[in-house]
């Protein structure tokens, strides 16, 4: 079976979804929920029957990538979409009130669900389509299915300021990056007369150094970093993140910081690709992105520092994570790296944000005091927090230590000591902020007013927790399965492909 | 056989998890600690004494990743069946000294039991990588432990530091690490095949300050020292036992194993800067003991001075290209005797601070006729720590000081001519003194004279179970002293 059908597939469903919504009458509508969550769950279990080097036709085979990385990133794409689902059933109560307000909410109205669950599956076919994008105009129009659906999400909670808020400036700066990215494509297109991103891999060195001599391509390509920066992150491209992310409702939150910033990390790689492996751009593109890496870890790790709101706090922390993944990207290392740093980064952000839904729907906060005493109300969740936050940080024997690893093992050997030097004070910073979330977990006395076990917590989000703290454990000691997914395969069928 | 080192790993980490599952701490921790000291006899009786240096025995490994090479593999040798004993033992004893009063006993075993983990994974792993990650388990457990049952004035801020202080040192160790690694030619972090290879020369500078800084933080080298102390006094007894006792030897460790053999030129090049900065552990850092008016911060204090002497050690394998077994020994031989001697002693200022709720010197006194065992048993920690003959830290101390001499003729040699080595260790020399001053001083204050000033109660004579911790450290103190060939047979 070839690769592209999951995509279709997932359309498909959602339209399906839309359509139960409309002509049904469903007293409650969690129930989409459920089922968008077993269209995932469906489309996750034919990923691993995808035939990755099958034929794709004519149609596609000049758009569409079925590599390793490809398939890596579905996967990725779909355990997130997944997850968020599953979070947004134990966060429906909140949702509710959110879209309908809290009157309409408690006489049990139910509108604006059955988009909020049927959303997510045309935002992950568009993060699978991304990671297979072969060609820039593909590229665009793969990120723009994922970003205008993000707008939709964002604001969702239209009854609640904060949502609306953080939709109005999700809509401005994505529209923004947009433009910066249609516009730098539009000049790389000028400079190189092709839109494919094979094609100027495979292009000669001297057709390169035609092209170096005049700053026309020079200019395309920072157009569409800007672009792209503003999508997994970025400094100076990452002034909406903390803002977006504290207003948008929690599980969507949990997608953008994980979707969003891996589709955007795939995309930026392969659109890199090229151009590093090119003797005659490299040089100056791996300055700009040594300095934009060496801010982002600056800005990400130090801004954390003092949030006193956990949604700000991941926030910064996924500025902070992007930063290290820049610094793999900027370091040449393998392919593996990035992609092993995002699924541990999808294992331990999941969980955070896992346990953030519980505590936000019982104590209507998202501030670190929220957390005081889990310990004593909750130690499942407390030991949650405590596998996720050290894998955040990066204590070694969880996957979240094997990606700072690789990277920090990559800029040795590349030899960028300055920004090793950054990096390292940046993880330094890492152990106290994530560490500042088990203070409050235990070593403050919980707020007698707040009452945990009114409602136990969902067994699916229970489930989830525990698969993705096995996960966070597993791959911390045995993290092969994961390299292996990521090993491309034998050189030779890939020269056979060209 | 080769499961048996697995094992020694896995079962702590087994037994915390247990113990999160509601299983009845106390008897499975135990019962994790003295399956560990048992297993570790058997790899005691089973070891090939015939086998060559610098071969592990007893491996097994599982290849984790090919680029860089990274297997999840354990092994033992004669450096490391040492430091496995000395963990086991500390082990056993740290935990037996957890009593059922305290608060949140299940979070107190979980937490010895990871710290205990992460020594003994980082002393059994034959693969620079694991031999890293499991020295870093103890983080997460020491900064809550000491932030939620911590002594002393503001046990949160000294949680911090020593968080902070160790996530940044062990950052650069690993950056070090890394960069030792990758100047091999193999790129490989297997021990032996790193072992086997030569480090780009031109590397080895700045790598070899990588690693001194790195591991010299996480063992308070001076001047990176100032966390010890107040953590060791602010955390809870079994943390700080197995911290200073055990934990802190794996920075010793790993310049042991991996810096003196490999970058032999780049540590020659900071060799006397580490004679300085060693004087600062040992004279300095000593004084500062010498100052201290409360048990646990002078027992810390005292913990980051000894530190000094072993560096004596290292300083003097530097001197001779490695090649001074007298110095590996003796280096060796202290950190297992600086380890129990210090473990005792944070054992048994836990329990004058159960009984009389003080730690100030002023506040105690007279509590030899109180509590006789505990003034016999302090008596002996505090001689082994000074250095009396008798017990293994002057068998150590004497080994070390000697090595330092290797290849000077007494008598012939002119003082003029002795190197910087040399009058590092007639200087370190002075330190016994400086250690004999605060020892005895604190024994004359809390132990001497008719009553405790600070009209405080002792309570009954310690029972038998209480005194038990003790006495194993004890005992295994005066017989490694009079019998070092106990644990030296292994080196070879």
């Amino acid at each position: 079976m070839p690769a592209y059908i999951l995509e279709f597939l997932l359309v498909g469903f959602g339209l399906i979804l839309l359509m139960i919504e409309s002509f049904t009458t469903l007293k409650n509508k969690a129930v989409l929920g459920k089922l968008s969550a077993a269209a995932l769950l469906i489309v996750f279990g034919l990923l691993f029957a995808v035939d990755s080097s099958a034929d794709l036709g004519d149609t596609f085979r000049d758009y569409y990538h079925t590599d390793s990385a490809a398939i890596f990133f579905k996967g990725i794409a779909l355990l997130t979409t997944l997850s968020v689902v599953l979070l947004s059933l134990d966060f429906l109560p909140v949702l509710r009130r959110g879209i309908n307000g809290p009157e309409e909410a408690d006489k049990g109205s139910q509108g604006g669900i059955g988009e909020f669950f049927s959303l997510p599956l045309f935002t992950c076919a568009g993060l699978m389509w991304m990671a297979s994008a072969k060609d820039l105009v593909t590229m665009l129009v793969a990120l723009e299915t994922v970003t205008i659906s993000f707008y939709v999400l964002v604001a969702s909670m239209r009854r609640n300021v904060g949502s609306l808020e953080a939709g109005v400036k999700y809509l401005i700066l994505g529209a923004l990056s947009t433009g910066f990215l249609v516009y730098g494509i539009a000049w790389v297109f000028g400079a190189t007369g092709t839109l494919s991103l094979e094609a100027l891999s495979a292009a000669s060195p001297e057709q390169w150094s035609t092209w170096a001599a005049t700053p026309t391509l020079m200019f395309g390509v920072v157009l569409v970093l800007i672009a792209l920066g503003f999508k997994v992150g970025a400094a100076p491209m990452q002034l909406w993140i903390p803002d977006v992310y504290q207003g948008a409702p929690t599980p969507i939150t949990a997608f953008l910081s994980v979707g969003s910033k891996a589709a955007g990390f795939i995309v930026l790689w392969r659109f890199l690709t090229p151009f590093l492996a090119s003797e005659a751009m490299a040089p100056k593109i791996i300055l700009i992105l040594a300095f934009i890496t060496g801010a982002t870890l600056i800005i990400g790790n130090l801004a954390a520092i003092g949030q006193s709101n956990f949604k700000r706090l991941l926030a910064y922390s996924s500025i902070a994570h992007a930063g290290f993944l820049l610094l793999g990207i900027v370091s040449d290392a393998p392919f593996s790296t990035i992609g092993f740093y995002l699924g541990a980064y999808l294992l331990m952000t999941i969980i955070a944000f896992a346990v953030l839904t519980v505590i936000r729907s019982r104590t209507g906060s998202d501030e670190l005091v929220a957390f005081d005493g889990l310990a004593k109300r909750s130690p499942f969740l407390a030991f949650a927090l405590v596998v996720s936050m050290s894998s955040l940080a990066g204590v070694p024997l969880t996957a979240g230590f094997w990606g700072k690893f690789l990277v920090i093992a990559a800029a040795v050997d590349a030899g960028h000591y300055i920004l090793l030097t950054i990096a390292i004070i940046g993880a330094a910073a890492g152990f106290y902020y994530y560490l500042k979330v088990l203070k409050n977990v235990f070593w403050n006395e919980p707020d007698e007013g707040i009452d945990l076990d009114s409602q136990p917590i969902g067994i699916t989000t229970k489930a989830l927790i525990i698969a993705y703290t096995a996960g966070i454990f597993f791959f911390g000691i045995y993290p092969t399965p994961l390299f292996k997914a990521l090993e491309e395969p034998a050189p030779a069928a890939q020269t056979a492909q060209r | 056989m080769e499961s048996i080192p697995i094992l020694i790993v896995a079962i702590p980490i087994l037994a915390a998890i247990l113990i999160g599952f509601k299983a009845p701490a106390r008897t499975t921790a135990m019962l994790a600690a003295i399956a560990n000291v048992m297993l570790a006899s058997l790899l005691c009786l089973k070891f090939d004494h015939t086998a060559p240096a610098g071969v592990f025995q007893f491996a097994s490994s599982l290849a984790v990743l090919d680029q860089p090479s990274i297997s999840l593999a354990f092994g033992v040798d004669g450096m490391s069946l040492i430091m496995l004993l000395l963990t086991v033992i500390v082990t056993l004893a740290s935990l037996w000294t957890i009593s059922d009063k305290v608060k949140s006993p299940r979070l107190h075993f979980v937490s010895a039991l990871l710290i205990s983990a992460g020594a003994l994974g980082a002393f059994l792993s034959t693969d620079v990588f694991f031999f890293y990650a499991f020295h870093e388990l103890a983080l997460i457990p020491t900064f809550l432990m000491i932030g939620m049952f911590g002594r002393g004035e503001n046990p949160r801020k000294v949680a911090w530091t020593i968080t902070i202080y160790l996530g940044l040192g062990s950052l650069i160790l690993l950056a070090g690490l890394v960069a030792l690694v990758y100047h091999t030619p193999a790129q490989s972090f297997d021990m032996t095949t790193l072992l086997g290879s030569v480090v780009d020369s031109g590397a080895q500078k700045w790598i070899a300050a990588l690693l001194i800084v790195g591991f010299g933080t996480l063992v308070s080298l001076f001047p990176f020292h100032s966390w010890a102390a107040p953590a060791y006094a602010a955390a809870p007894t079994p943390v700080s036992m197995l911290h200073a006792g055990v934990l802190k030897k794996f920075g010793l460790y790993g310049l042991i194993r991996l810096a003196v053999p490999l970058l032999g030129e780049g540590m020659a090049i900071w060799a006397d800067w580490l004679l300085v900065l060693l004087l600062g552990n040992i004279l300095f850092v000593g004084l500062v003991t010498v100052a201290q008016r409360r048990l646990d911060l002078m027992l810390g204090n005292s913990s980051v001075m000894h530190m000094g002497y072993i560096f004596l050690g290292i300083a003097a394998l530097i001197a001779s290209g490695g090649n001074n077994s007298l110095a590996l020994n003796g280096a060796l031989l202290l950190m297992f005797a600086h380890g129990v001697s210090i473990a005792l002693q944070f054992a048994l200022a836990g329990k004058i601070e159960e009984r009389t709720g003080r730690l100030e010197f002023e506040n105690l006194g007279g509590l030899a006729k109180k509590l006789p065992a505990l003034g016999l048993l302090f008596g002996l920690g505090a001689f082994a720590s000074i250095g009396l003959p008798g017990f293994a830290n002057f068998a150590g101390e004497l080994m070390i000081f000697l090595s330092a001499f290797k290849g000077i003729a007494v008598g012939d040699t002119p003082l003029a001519e002795l190197g910087n080595l040399q009058w590092a260790a007639i200087a370190a020399f002075w330190g016994v003194v400086i250690s004999a001053v605060y020892m005895l001083r604190a024994y004359r204050s809390i132990f001497m004279g008719d009553e405790p000033r600070g009209g405080i109660t002792a309570g009954k004579p310690l029972d038998f179970e209480e005194k038990l911790p003790f006495i194993i450290l004890a005992v295994a103190l005066v017989v490694v002293g009079f019998f070092p060939r106990i644990l030296l047979q292994y080196l070879g």
